[in-house]
């Protein structure tokens, strides 16, 4: 059910953009998407897939760019990538501080599209 | 072969949810009324601190509740029960409230008399932190028996709330859940957020998070 919302707001944008662009057909669609918001390609492809039918973005791509988690170290000023699936701790690997905080990761946007 | 053109868009996915919340966000506070919005899995005591906030501070605040739990009216009634107004939002197997269904729902209250509105989100710890509300506070509860490294499994939602409330610590004897852990996990991921432990069975700590919920309203006493 989520996808699903999260598609149709992929659509709107995308459609409205073509219209201003004048443009004819959609073919590819890049999101940026953070890590922590656990987005699937493949399962954003299959709401898209039905609910862009009849419209200019008819089997348009949809690409997803992911971005790591980001943590910075407010000890040293370091800035590492952090797999939370797998962690047990949030520790900077440069000073061993555990004074860290996250700064990315988080992106949930459409970056661009390409059409014709 | 027409020439295939790359066009900006850089806009959030959501971003029409995001226009109607600020909007409701907007609406509400020119009301001077609050709206709460109380994020968990199922189970992990939503309504029993609902209820205990309704206990402590029905005496200062005019109060309403939004209740969505899925497609169940069981926790409406225990509220209504309690003489506080109660709208149940029926989200159709919905995994979260978006802010269009926050508007209905608020529509239906005299939000000019309201200190405060309190929405009971979806039993779910993914979804309700993608959409906002229109909630000036968002609190995610998390029980003991739930396990410490949740932050870390569900970080999104840990990541943008105001407060989190760790309820059921009369079950600490009895689990293996490290608190310091758990509040490590929570700083390093959202480091301002209040925090609060508390017992909705006992009563223990809630005094503390009432007090603190009551300095947060627009309609706090100066």
């Amino acid at each position: 059910m989520h996808e699903l919302s999260v598609t149709e707001s992929i659509l709107t944008t995308v459609l409205a953009s073509a219209e201003k662009h004048n443009v004819t057909r959609i073919t590819k669609i890049h999101l940026e998407v953070g890590e922590l918001n656990d987005l699937k390609a493949e399962w954003i492809q299959y709401y898209f897939d039905t609910l862009s039918k009849d419209t200019l973005a008819e089997n348009a791509e949809i690409i997803v760019h992911s971005k790591p988690s980001e943590f910075t170290c407010h000890d040293c000023g370091d800035v590492f990538a952090l797999d939370l699936k797998t962690v047990s701790s949030v520790s900077c690997p440069a000073c061993g501080g555990n004074n860290c905080s996250l700064s990315g990761g988080s992106e949930f946007y459409i970056r661009d599209m390409e059409a014709i | 072969m027409a020439k295939v053109k790359l066009i900006k868009i850089r806009e959030e996915i959501l971003s029409e949810n995001k226009q109607l919340a600020d909007k409701i966000r907007k609406d509400l506070s020119d009301k001077k009324t609050t709206l709460l919005n109380i994020m968990s899995s199922p189970g992990s005591g939503k309504t029993s601190l609902i209820l205990k906030t309704i206990e402590l501070l029905r005496e200062t605040f005019s109060m309403a509740v939004i209740e969505a739990d899925l497609d169940s009216t069981v926790d409406a009634d225990k509220i209504a029960g309690a003489g506080i107004k109660a709208v149940q939002i029926e989200t159709g197997g919905f995994c979260h409230v978006n802010a269009a269904m926050l508007e209905k729902a608020a529509d239906t209250l005299d939000l000019q008399s309201l200190d405060l509105v309190i929405l009971e989100n979806v039993g779910n710890l993914v979804c309700p932190a993608q959409a906002d509300t229109g909630a000036h506070i968002n609190v995610v509860i998390l029980s003991i028996p739930e396990g410490d490294d949740k932050p870390l499994k569900y970080p999104v939602i840990f990541k943008g709330v105001n407060a989190v409330v760790l309820n059921k610590t009369d079950y600490l004897q009895v689990a293996a859940f490290n608190r310091d852990k758990f509040w490590e996990y929570i700083r390093s991921l959202n480091p301002k957020a209040a925090q609060f432990e508390v017992s909705c069975a006992t009563g223990e700590g809630t005094e503390k998070w009432s007090a603190w919920l009551a300095s947060q309203l627009h309609t706090a006493a100066e």
